[in-house]
C-alpha cells in the first residue's frame, strides 16, 4: 500500500482527491479556499486597525490557517515517507523547452538553481521570488480568489466571477511564460 | 479540539495531494502554460467534476455540517474588471513563482524553505491590495 501511494498519482486520482477535499472542509463548516489564508493572517497581525478590508474577526478563520499547518505537514510526510526518489515526470517537449529556456530540467519539484537564498542577490531571483509571491498575494485579493477558491470552488457552483478569474489566469500566465519568460532568462 | 484535528488531518491530507500529484512543481505549472502536458488539466477538469457532483448531492440530500448546519455552496461576487484584472495579476504571479498559495506552504513541507520568502511577500501583496484597493478598478 505505501509503495502504491508512493509512486507519483495519476491526474484522474489526484483530482478527485482535491474534491473529496473540497467536500471534507464543508462537511467541517468550513469551505476550499486558500489564498483568504493571506487576510487572515493579515488581520491577526493588525491589519485592520489601518485597512477597514482587514477588519474582521481572523479567529472565525483560524480553521484555514490549522488547514495550511496540516499542508506543509501533509508536504513533509510525502517528502520523507512517500517519495521513491523518482524525478517530476514532466513532457520531452517541456524538458527541450526548458533547455531552450536556459534553465535545464533538474528533475526537482522546483529548479533548485533559482529556488535557493543565494538566488535573493540575483535580479532574476528576487524577481521569481519576491515579485512572483507579490504578484500572487495581490491579484488573489484583488480577483476574490485563487485556484482553490475559484478554479475549483467557485467554478465547482458556476459562478461567473470565477469564470472570469480563471480566463484571467490563464491570460497573464500565458504572458508570462511566453513573453516574460524570454526576457528575464 | 476535535474542529482542530479535523482541520490538521484534512490540510495533511491536501499536503499530501499537492505533493504527490506534482501540481506543487513550478515545472508542471511552466508545462501547463506551454501546453505541453495534459496532467494539470486532467487534474483540474477532475477536481472540477468532482466538485460540481459536491455540490450537487450538498443541495440533492440536504448534507449537514458535523455541527448539524446547512452548507452553502461557495459563492463569489462577480465583478468583471475586479476579476480579470486581479485573475492576470495573480496569473502572472503564478507563472512567475510556479506556485498557487496552497503549493507555496506545500513547498516547505518539501524542504524548499526559501517559499517562506515567496509566502512572505505575497502576504506583502495581500497587504498592498488592501491599501490600495479603494483605488483599483473593481
Amino acid at each position: 500500500m505505501i509503495e502504491f501511494i508512493s509512486q507519483p498519482w495519476p491526474w484522474y486520482i489526484s483530482g478527485l482527491a482535491i474534491s473529496l477535499i473540497m467536500f471534507l472542509l464543508y462537511i467541517n463548516g468550513g469551505r476550499f479556499g486558500v489564498s483568504s489564508t493571506l487576510d487572515t493572517i493579515c488581520a491577526a497581525g493588525g491589519a485592520g486597525k489601518k485597512y477597514p478590508i482587514f477588519d474582521f474577526d481572523w479567529k472565525d478563520r483560524a480553521w484555514n490557517l490549522v488547514f495550511i499547518l496540516g499542508a506543509i505537514i501533509g508536504g513533509s510526510i510525502a517528502n520523507h515517507f512517500l517519495n521513491t526518489e523518482q524525478t517530476i515526470n514532466i513532457s520531452a517537449a517541456a524538458i527541450n523547452s526548458l533547455d531552450d529556456l536556459g534553465v535545464p530540467f533538474d528533475g526537482e519539484l522546483a529548479p533548485l538553481s533559482i529556488f535557493n537564498w543565494q538566488s535573493l542577490f540575483t535580479i532574476k531571483g528576487l524577481l521569481i521570488i519576491c515579485l512572483g509571491g507579490f504578484l500572487v498575494g495581490f491579484g488573489a485579493r484583488w480577483a476574490g480568489g485563487c485556484t482553490s477558491g475559484h478554479a475549483i470552488s467557485g467554478l465547482s457552483n458556476f459562478q461567473i466571477a470565477s469564470l472570469v478569474a480563471v480566463i484571467g489566469f490563464f491570460i497573464g500566465g500565458l504572458i508570462m511564460v511566453h513573453i516574460i519568460f524570454p526576457l528575464i532568462f | 479540539m476535535k474542529r482542530f484535528i479535523s482541520f490538521l488531518g484534512i490540510g495533511i491530507l491536501f499536503g499530501i495531494v499537492m505533493t504527490k500529484s506534482e501540481a506543487i512543481s513550478w515545472y508542471r505549472i511552466y508545462e501547463m502554460f506551454n501546453f505541453q502536458s495534459f496532467h494539470m488539466y486532467g487534474i483540474i477538469a477532475v477536481a472540477l467534476l468532482g466538485g460540481i457532483a459536491v455540490n450537487y448531492l450538498v443541495r440533492r440530500y440536504e448534507i449537514k455540517t458535523v455541527e448539524g448546519d446547512s452548507i452553502q455552496p461557495t459563492t463569489k461576487s462577480f465583478a468583471f474588471k475586479r476579476n480579470l484584472l486581479g485573475g492576470i495579476v495573480f496569473g502572472l504571479g503564478w507563472a512567475l513563482s510556479g506556485a498557487c498559495p496552497g503549493p507555496m506552504y506545500t513547498m516547505i513541507g518539501n524542504g524548499f524553505s526559501i517559499f517562506i520568502v515567496i509566502i512572505a511577500f505575497a502576504l506583502l501583496g495581500a497587504y498592498a491590495y488592501g491599501a490600495f484597493s479603494e483605488r483599483l478598478p473593481h
